[in-house]
């Protein structure tokens, strides 16, 4: 009884979600809208950014080069050129909007949109400008073929954790420039803190762990940030992501673990927050509290940032690749040979 | 082009007809005829485009096109139709190969011609009995030759699931034709002309056509039986290599892969994925390189894939992760390792975990659940895995805490101390792993409170609270279906002869070392517990879980007085 009502009510979720990203798209205005250049095969990315001139260049060539065909961008008000710097690439399509990142529930309005719009039928990515998608084989094959590996299973989604990548060192001291690849500075991570559990009704994974839960959270561990996502979907118009990319529904889409002791396939989103530019940024996302429902909790969480930590411990382990992380047990290869 | 030569390929096309044209291409001009038969549902375009691009070659045929659903007959309508073509007009072959358009060739064609001359008589057709075979999908195995199937498995999952329960439940059964033995075996076979001219011009073709039409996956069965009836040498293996994996889906190979297909010696495998543009560019050139005469060797690489298959159905014990999260009870394993749990040790002993430790070689924490703060060993306040010593982290999740730390400490045995002042939440999880070797000395919690300089009420109030969590403990270690192994000895019992539980301990810790225990921990002194005890029974409250110590008469254990070791003849 209890379950069938958890149904209906997430299937009236669902499109109450979807109903309200129709609504949001007239907050988007087209600045370059190459999206009549897409076929029916293509691998599609989509984001929104704001002030990102710094990570982008790399950010698309990275998954460029990792087979993504098409990226779908929305700019949210950027200062600092992001807006020259996506229309002048081939690949880009970009909107523009001036209204509010908590507004449109952190953006999600905005992507679920042109999800529905432009994603039907295709593989679709959804990531924050400061990740990067790293899953088994990345080095050898390019998305296509784990797309196509997938098909074949008849897994229509791909987990990514975010794996909080740091530098050895206060965050603030460590040089980065506009191309350069992020985690040639960002080369360490916490292996083994992350907690989990199913949560209700929608049956997903709650991750929560890693450095920020490590030094920022201790005190308060429920508040530690969401580490879970599924980024990789071959997208249906029906669908909706409910919570930045942690969960969607339908709910059967969370359920991207096994439960019989089996390991499915799985990937990580490095995250590269912590560029230098963290910090001066941490005091401004702190004034703009648009990052949280409830942002004064989080004031704490800024300050320690703005204060220039230092993440690394004795214990953080050394980024080398794909292999290293499926080694430790932090994605899996899942029967893909 | 070169001259004819005896061998002549049958390919069977639906996808990436560019990449099959390529491989048509190279057999064709190392002078192997090719009949290709490409599915009656691709788009006319496509099927142009490839008939134009082989237009050039004149031993290229394409045949009559049937639609190849997976499962029907189709697939085999197709091989006959293409093999009647091969052999009509090829009348110099000898050995007809089945291949596919994902096909690639492994070794130089000549290779494989040289080993078929070797060998002008066999059939090379993987045909195994139903009895034999462990790898059908849907568990059906003799089950495909006596019910009908009139529901795709694909894409009318649940009437053909209800079908076949309805025909079990009232017994039906086809009638297999006379002489026909079922067997099966992969679609990818080599035959020679006598044998598959026998079966494609046999006087009961119509009788087996019919009857084989209504088989589930008659591809994998129609040639697989016949073959038994009319040839005379029969190879039960498959020239290709191919690999399947846990839902029977065939793996595809990558252009990481080329070593792995090398190491192989096959002379076909499939399914290469269509864009392995190295895979192609290498194994589409005559390769110099590759040593003729060489056996296939398919089970050279067989275990990378039991290995993969192991990885995906079975996953790493005691592993918790995005993609594996297992039900209670279906963990294989809920821990990644042994390790072991002390109650009471360090309590009656001064300095336990030093001597744990030096004498197992294990890594001994404190008390890991401690409330003000998790001790792990040598007073570290970040462990492997980056795992922090806050007993809020810890408390939020406390069995992703003990699995993330057993996980990330592979290798090395971890040994704590564990208490009824420490948090208890996870004693029916350790209870059941197998992995866990719990020692308890009941009552030994009473020691610090004797010692300590507080209150007698609050230290009588105190006792009750751990005593009631003690018993707590004992009563979730004592279930029945409890998995840990478990010792339990009051800390009467203990003390009065200690070097028996360690040295069982011990050995259990390190089986390999299994030498006597030479030096024991230093116990503390216990002159005046009994009469403790007595005070605490005098105040009203009844400690029961520390076993028989008269007051006054204070136990001496042989020799493990205060500042001595003890020695063990």
């Amino acid at each position: 009884m209890a379950a069938w009502l958890d149904a209906y009510r997430l299937r009236w979720k669902r499109r109450r979600l979807l109903a309200r990203a129709i609504g949001k798209r007239h907050d988007l205005a087209p600045v370059v809208d190459r999206t009549a250049d897409i076929s029916r095969d293509d691998i599609l990315c989509f984001a929104v950014v704001r002030n990102e001139a710094l990570r982008l260049p790399w950010f698309l060539e990275y998954h460029r080069n990792l087979g993504v065909a098409r990226f779908l961008i929305v700019d949210n008000a950027s200062t600092d050129g992001t807006q020259d710097l996506l229309s002048a690439q081939p690949d880009v399509s970009l909107w523009r909007t001036g209204a509010g990142y908590k507004a449109s529930r952190f953006g999600l309005d905005w992507t679920n949109w042109l999800l529905a719009r432009y994603g039907h039928g295709h593989w679709c990515l959804t990531l924050d400008a400061d990740e990067a998608l790293v899953y088994p084989y990345c080095d050898t094959r390019d998305l296509r073929a784990l797309t196509g590996w997938l098909d074949g299973q008849g897994r229509d989604m791909f987990p990514a954790m975010m794996l909080d990548m740091y530098p050895k060192g206060p965050v603030a001291v460590q040089e980065y420039r506009a191309g350069d690849d992020p985690f040639a500075v960002l080369q360490w991570f916490d292996s083994a803190n992350y907690g989990m559990r199913v949560q209700k009704p929608m049956g997903n994974l709650w991750l929560q762990g890693g450095p920020r839960a490590r030094m920022f959270f201790a005190d308060a561990p429920e508040r530690a940030p969401t580490l879970n996502k599924v980024p990789l979907v071959r997208w249906n118009r029906r669908y909706a992501y409910v919570n930045s990319t942690h969960s969607l529904l339908p709910p059967r889409l969370n359920r991207f673990y096994e439960s019989d002791g089996g390991e499915a396939p799985s990937g990580l989103l490095l995250h590269s927050k912590f560029l230098n530019l963290a910090v001066a940024r941490a005091a401004e996302e702190k004034a703009r509290g648009e990052h949280f429902s409830n942002a004064a909790l989080y004031d704490r969480y800024y300050d320690e940032l703005s204060s220039n930590p230092d993440l690394w411990c004795s214990t953080s382990r050394r980024y080398d690749g794909w292999r290293g992380l499926e080694a430790l047990g932090l994605m899996s290869r899942g029967g893909w040979l | 082009m070169t001259e004819s030569t005896t061998l002549g390929f049958v390919m069977l096309c639906h996808t990436a007809l560019h990449r099959a044209a390529e491989v048509a291409r190279h057999w064709a001009e190392r002078g192997c005829p090719v009949v290709i038969h490409v599915d009656a549902r691709v788009k006319a375009w496509s099927y142009d485009t490839m008939k134009t691009e082989l237009a050039d070659l004149a031993n290229v045929r394409f045949s009559e096109r049937f639609a190849c659903e997976w499962g029907t007959w189709g697939i085999v309508a197709a091989t006959q139709a293409a093999s009647e073509v091969m052999l009509a007009d090829f009348p110099q072959v000898r050995h007809v190969y089945l291949a596919s358009g994902s096909c690639m060739p492994l070794r130089p064609v000549r290779d494989l011609i040289a080993y078929l001359d070797a060998r002008p008589r066999t059939d090379f057709i993987e045909s195994v009995t139903t009895e034999e075979v462990g790898w059908t999908i849907g568990g059906l195995n003799m089950e495909r030759f006596t019910l009908r199937f009139p529901f795709s498995w694909r894409t009318q999952r649940w009437l053909f699931d209800r079908y076949v329960a309805l025909q079990r439940r009232v017994r039906f059964q086809r009638k297999i034709p006379k002489d026909v033995v079922p067997h099966l075996g992969s679609q990818w076979w080599c035959l020679t002309r006598q044998t598959l001219s026998a079966i494609l011009q046999g006087p009961d073709r119509k009788l087996y056509d019919d009857y084989f039409r209504r088989v589930w996956i008659p591809d994998e069965s129609y040639f697989q039986t016949l073959v038994r009836l009319v040839s005379s040498s029969v190879e039960s293996r498959s020239l290709t290599l191919s690999k399947f994996d846990f839902q029977g889906k065939p793996h595809i190979f990558y252009d990481d892969h080329l070593q792995l297909l090398r190491r192989s010696d096959c002379f076909v495998a499939r399914k290469i994925w269509p864009h392995a543009n190295k895979l192609y560019r290498t194994f589409l050139t005559d390769d110099a390189e590759a040593q003729a005469g060489r056996e296939p060797n398919p089970g050279k690489i067989d275990r990378l894939f039991a290995k993969a298959v192991e990885r995906r159905v079975k996953g790493r014990p005691g592993l918790y992760m995005q993609s594996r999260f297992p039900n209670e009870n279906f963990e294989n394993g809920r821990t990644a390792a042994p390790y072991s749990v002390f109650h009471g040790f360090s309590e009656v002993f001064e300095n336990f975990e030093m001597w744990l430790s030096k004498t197992t070689g294990s890594r001994v924490h404190g008390h890991l659940f401690a409330p003000d703060r998790v001790e792990f060993a040598g007073g570290e306040a970040i462990y492997n895995g980056a795992l922090s010593d806050s007993p809020r982290l810890r408390d939020y999740n406390p069995r992703s805490f003990l699995t993330n730390l057993i996980w990330a400490t592979r290798g090395e045995r971890q040994c704590f101390q564990f208490g009824p002042a420490d948090s208890q939440t996870l004693n029916p999880f350790i209870a059941m792993d197998a992995n866990a070797q719990i020692s308890v000395i009941s009552g030994a919690w009473a020691l610090p409170l004797w010692k300590s300089n507080r209150n007698f009420g609050d230290i009588r109030r105190e006792a009750a609270r751990l005593q009631k969590v003690e018993s707590e403990t004992l009563a979730v270690l004592r279930q029945s279906s409890t998995k840990a192994r478990v010792r339990i000895w009051t800390l009467a019992e203990f003390v009065e002869s200690p070097m028996e539980p360690l040295q069982t301990i011990v050995d259990e810790i390190s089986p390999r070392s299994l030498r006597r225990l030479t030096e024991a921990p230093k116990m503390t002194d216990l002159t005046g517990f009994g009469q403790f005890l007595q005070n605490l029974r005098n105040q009203g409250m009844q400690p029961v879980l520390m076993g028989d110590f008269p007051a006054g008469d204070d136990p001496r254990p042989a020799s493990a007085s205060r500042g001595r070791p003890y020695l063990v003849k």
